[in-house]
């Protein structure tokens, strides 16, 4: 079957769709009804687009669409693969929840320069599927910074000096690394290869020396410090001060597994796994992954704000799915591109259940919510399932995804990760379990609460449980997603 | 017409001068339409005499007076300084349509004569470009600096005492330029840029002692013009003093076409052969450079002032290119010629958006754009764009300038220069988000949740216009690069490289 | 040394404009009263104006004026260039000083002004009223 000509441009189409919202929603910034539909017009566009590819790739195709030669050598490229779409419905399915549950939060708590945020909100999207579909590692970069220079507005929206010096720490970070590191190595992978177009085989030529694959490597890794490798993590947990929805879809779906997807991206699209199996560089990654695994896992355990807590489980769960793609063995990176997908789900809800908390309760600290469930068991029951999967416990879909990596881990014949991976989830539910186990079963004297349902606005209140739901569903049927990731190994 | 475009490119706009000194007086709408009708024919005439280069695929030989070369003076247009002359011209339009409302302001009835010396600027550089000659090259430089003393000096001021410097220091500088052509002519006998290259490139020639002696006094003396680490020092208070249109006009000019012609120099006098095999200075030149370019971005970081930050930048920039040309390579050498386009447009971009801040707030300090970004919108879109464009995020054209040059430096080895690229583009990263950073979140108040609403002061449209225009091209020259190189840049670049 | 003073006496005309730029390098760039720094730029022009002049001196050479030299070929044919100052480097400084005479034009100009403003000439007293 030929390649029916609106699929091919579908790509660009969908990358587009969210920008082209942009003016309308600026038109519209008196009226917020009228905006507020211009979002999930465009969110509703933007998901059937990915959709319309899905049937197209799953037939084991991809798509491949040339927007602008910007240099004989260089162009604005989108290809279309399992693993780009994996990501781009995962981030664009998102959108809509996070769409309706901004509405609530932010018309819950009056906050201002709404306009200004679904616009950075609908750029930030297009930048996340611009990279999603990028071809080459010239226009996933662009894309990149894009992201990174939409989403400041975001984080910094407060405006206060809380949130002006957070924005900051996350420019630095973020552009100080892909400038500092991404940037050159990108112009010597293309000195070296010759073209920055992403192939399994990997690009570099056979007679490349060790040791300048292995700088690069580390300089792709630290460079893409959206993915939150230690020591370039700190912006993160900064970042908490945004409003709730930003952390829910960007913090835990959109800007950090941009930064993971770039980098799995890199590691099979540019080195490829054979490569990195052949000359033992995969250790190098396990060994900094694994790292940031444990370390920010403990660190977890001693926060008690709990967007803090979710930012450093996030930071763990990162460095999971690269150390999962770390292993280069087949499995493992399958395992890692639909954790991708498990954990976007699990831990969105987790953040929607903490704004919904701050929303109703103007609450922010663990220590404060004893007895919580009693007031808002919906939201918290959401948050059990959310943490279970991020724990990757049965039955949510976290478990798939874990166990996949554990095989790999197992192909690869590196048993030390196998440890790993089993201490970080005894971690993970070292930090989330006590959490929901106060908010149910506490004593009368503990709870902070009376024993009186009040839950958040209803807008905050679904998008958890239709995440927390779709979380349990892909524990059962996994299959599409799998499907994706399969499409790549 | 056609075959006439060369030499009009400059006729124009210095028979512009003497029509404005004369008629200028009458009504400030006379200058203004005057000068800027000469700076359109002229741009019109560039992008005509660059057409035929196209067309031709062969660089346009205009014979002054009909004079044969060598004995004559001979305007030559090739793909190089075609491009550069529509730089320059183009520049110039887009600045004297920007300077209806401020040039009026600063100048009051001396309105005309300060157009005459725009004019004659303007001739200055376009004849330094278009000129196949070395001596008239001397006449042009000089030309174009005496119209930059007086212009920076309108200023008043402290801007007496800057001008005096530069004044002082450019003198040193063409000197020496002059002092080196002697030394040439000495040697061969001619003064014709052709003639020259013809005669210099011979073994013996290569060998001599006092070619290399008139090489080094050219290189230096251009050098000290354009304000090339270490011997920048009077650039920083001549442009920072200046009035806004004349900072508009020069500072992204005058030192570009310095780099030019160095360009022109190295490549159409001597040789590659000479310049890169003959004499062993390429690397320490552009270690020179990289000390330029961590200089000037230091320097940036430090200053509080927007006017003094730009100045700083540039010095930083001059780095960029001279370094990309001595890469002895043709990535940057690429680099280094298509940063002559996208630098002057940023720095243009740059000082149009501080000239129309100062109007709205009398003041540059960084906290005049306090709240920027309500009080001026498009204004501080502008600014963003030319930021973007000096910190070098795609698709701005400072990204592709920047890509050629780290391309040329990775091949040459010249991992320092890599190093002070990046440098550059943090330290200006950091400066553009401060002010941002201010332009956004105003004063604050504490608690956030907005600032008290600020009125509406957006310049007025004869300073927007331009602006736009050049946020505009910004963009579109960086989508085009692949076309600007193809078709201009790669035929720019000697054989040898 | 005896190789070095015939050198010298042979060259004599470079010595001269060599010596004449340094001194007025070193009033341009060393001296603090700024009416002396425009003198030294002055003796800067000249010592270049000096040397191209040098240059297109022969021995025994005549000035370069054809008394009958009316149309290309009666000028062709009692032209013996041996015979002739080099006239080219004599015209180009004719360039040179006019150059040379407006940059002093335009400095004493710049110098009244700054001597209005700062009511002072020395740099030192302008560098230090400009910190005030």
């Amino acid at each position: 079957m030929p390649l029916p000509p609106f699929t091919a441009s579908a790509p660009l189409l969908a990358v587009l769709v969210s920008l082209a919202a942009v003016p309308l929603l600026a038109l519209s910034r008196n009226r917020p009804n009228l905006r507020e539909f211009w979002t999930f017009a465009a969110a509703f566009l933007k998901f059937w687009l990915v959709l319309a590819m899905a049937g197209w790739i799953l037939q084991g195709n991809t798509i491949s669409l040339e927007v602008l030669r910007i240099l004989p050598e260089l162009s604005l490229r989108f290809t279309v693969d399992g693993f780009g779409l994996l990501f781009a419905l995962v981030a664009s399915s998102l959108w809509i929840v996070t769409s309706m549950y901004s509405i609530g939060y932010m018309r819950g708590l009056k906050e201002h320069g709404q306009t200004r945020y679904s616009i950075c909100f609908a750029l930030a999207l297009s930048a996340t599927l611009g990279v999603a579909f990028s071809g080459n590692l010239f226009t996933m970069y662009l894309f990149y910074e894009m992201l990174s220079l939409s989403t400041y507005p975001l984080v910094a929206h407060h405006q206060d000096l809380e949130a002006r010096s957070a924005g900051r720490k996350y420019l630095t970070y973020l552009l100080g690394t892909s400038i500092g590191l991404a940037l050159p190595a990108m112009v010597v992978t293309f000195h070296l290869a010759g073209t920055l177009d992403f192939t399994s085989a990997g690009l570099f030529p056979a007679e490349t020396p060790k040791a300048t694959l292995v700088v690069l490597l580390l300089m792709f890794l630290f460079g893409f410090a959206k993915a939150g490798i230690m020591p370039f993590h700190s912006w993160l947990p900064g970042a908490m001060v945004a409003p709730t929805p930003v952390s829910a879809l960007l913090h835990a779906v959109a800007v950090v597994k941009v930064g993971v997807f770039c980098i799995v991206r890199v590691i099979t699209g540019v080195f490829g796994i054979d490569l990195l199996a052949r000359l033992d560089l995969n250790t190098i990654i396990c060994v900094i992954a694994s790292f940031t695994v444990l370390t920010s896992s403990l660190i977890a355990l001693t926060q008690d704000n709990l967007k803090r807590r979710l930012a450093f489980s996030t930071i763990g769960q990162l460095s999971y799915i690269i150390l999962g793609a770390g292993l280069a063995s087949k499995l493992g990176v399958k395992g890692s591109m639909l954790h991708i997908a498990m954990h976007a789900f699990g831990k969105i809800t987790l953040f929607f259940c903490a704004g919904a908390i701050f929303v109703a309760t103007g609450r922010k600290y663990i220590s404060e919510m004893a007895g919580i469930g009693r007031r808002m068991p919906v939201t918290m029951f959401a948050f059990f399932v959310g943490s279970l999967s991020v724990i990757g416990l049965p039955p949510a879909g976290g478990l798939i995804s874990k166990f996949l990596m554990v095989r790999g881990a197992l192909e690869a014949d590196m048993l030390w990760v196998l440890v790993v991976y089993l201490v970080s989830s005894l971690l993970n539910a070292a930090y989330f379990l006590p959490v929901v186990y106060k908010a149910f079963f506490c004593t009368e004297a503990e709870a902070q609460f009376a024993e009186r349902i009040e839950e958040a606005p209803l807008a905050c209140v679904v998008p958890p449980m239709i995440t927390a739901a779709v979380s349990v569903l892909l524990f059962f049927y996994p299959t599409l997603f799998l499907a994706f990731a399969s499409l790549m190994y | 017409m056609s075959d006439q475009a060369p030499i009009l490119i400059l006729a124009i706009p210095l028979f512009s001068a003497f029509v404005i000194s004369l008629v200028g007086g009458l009504h400030r709408t006379v200058a203004f339409g005057l000068l800027t009708g000469a700076m359109a024919g002229s741009l019109t005439m560039a992008l005509v005499a660059l057409g035929a280069v196209l067309q031709n695929d062969a660089p346009v030989h205009y014979q002054l007076g009909n004079w044969p070369p060598p004995i004559g003076i001979e305007l030559v247009i090739d793909y190089l300084n075609g491009l550069v002359l529509v730089v320059v011209a183009g520049c110039a339009l887009l600045t004297a349509v920007y300077s209806h409302h401020t040039a009026a302001r600063e100048q009051g009835d001396r309105l005309h004569h300060y157009y005459t010396l725009f004019a004659l600027l303007i001739t200055g550089l376009l004849g330094m470009v278009a000129t196949g000659d070395a001596f008239n090259l001397y006449v042009l430089l000089e030309i174009s600096a005496l119209s930059s003393y007086a212009m920076l000096a309108t200023g008043r001021g402290h801007a007496y005492y800057a001008t005096f410097k530069y004044l002082i220091m450019g003198t040193i500088g063409a000197c020496f330029y002059l002092l080196g052509v002697g030394y040439l002519y000495i040697k061969t006998g001619t003064l014709n840029m052709a003639d020259l290259f013809r005669l210099l490139n011979t073994p013996e020639m290569h060998a001599s002692a006092s070619i290399r002696v008139g090489f080094l006094l050219i290189i230096i003396g251009l050098w000290i013009k354009m304000a090339f680490f270490p011997l920048h020092g009077w650039l920083p208070n001549a442009y920072s003093r200046a009035t806004t249109t004349t900072a508009c006009l020069i500072a992204p000019l005058m030192t570009k076409v310095s780099v030019y012609i160095m360009i022109r120099l190295m490549f159409s006098v001597f040789s590659v052969d000479y310049v890169f095999r003959t004499i062993p200075w390429s690397r320490l030149v552009v270690w020179l450079a990289s000390a330029a370019i961590i200089a000037g971005s230091i320097s940036a970081l430090a200053q509080r002032d927007l006017k003094r930050l730009l100045t700083a930048i540039i010095v930083a920039e001059i780095g960029y290119m001279v370094g990309g040309a001595w890469l002895a390579n043709a990535n940057g050498l690429t680099g280094a010629i298509y940063h002559i386009l996208s630098d002057a447009l940023m720095t243009l971009c740059l000082f149009m958006t501080v000239g129309a801040i100062i109007l709205r707030t009398g003041s540059s300090s960084f906290s005049a754009v306090e709240n920027l970004c309500r009080k001026m919108p498009v204004t501080a879109a502008v600014f963003l764009i030319g930021a973007a464009a000096i910190v070098g995020i795609p698709p701005t054209c400072g990204f592709f300038s920047k890509w050629y040059l780290i391309r040329g430096a990775v091949q040459a080895g010249a991992w320092h220069f890599i190093a002070a690229l990046i440098f550059a583009s943090l330290a200006s990263a950091v400066v553009f988000f401060r002010l941002i950073e201010i332009a956004w979140s105003g004063t604050f108040d504490g608690h956030g949740h907005g600032t008290p609403p600020v009125a509406r002061a957006e310049a007025p449209l004869a300073m927007l216009a331009p602006m736009v225009a050049v946020a505009a091209l910004l963009v579109i020259v960086g989508l085009y690069t692949n076309e600007i190189v193809a078709n201009l840049i790669r035929w720019a670049i000697p054989a040898g490289l | 040394m005896d190789t070095i003073i015939p050198y010298v006496i042979a060259k004599y005309n470079y010595w001269a404009a060599i010596i004449l730029l340094l001194i007025g390098l070193y009033g341009m760039i060393a001296k603090n009263n700024l009416m002396k720094k425009i003198i030294g730029m002055s003796i800067f022009q000249t010592s270049i104006i000096l040397f191209y002049v040098s240059i297109g001196e022969k021995k025994g050479a005549a000035i370069p004026i054809l008394i009958h030299g009316h149309g290309a070929e009666t000028a062709q044919a009692a032209i013996d260039p041996a015979a002739f100052a080099n006239p080219l480097p004599h015209v180009l400084m004719l360039t040179a000083i006019v150059v040379g005479v407006s940059t002093l034009g335009v400095a004493l100009a710049i110098l009244q002004k700054i001597q209005r403003f700062h009511n002072t000439i020395e740099e030192d007293e302008i560098l230090e009223g400009m910190q005030e």
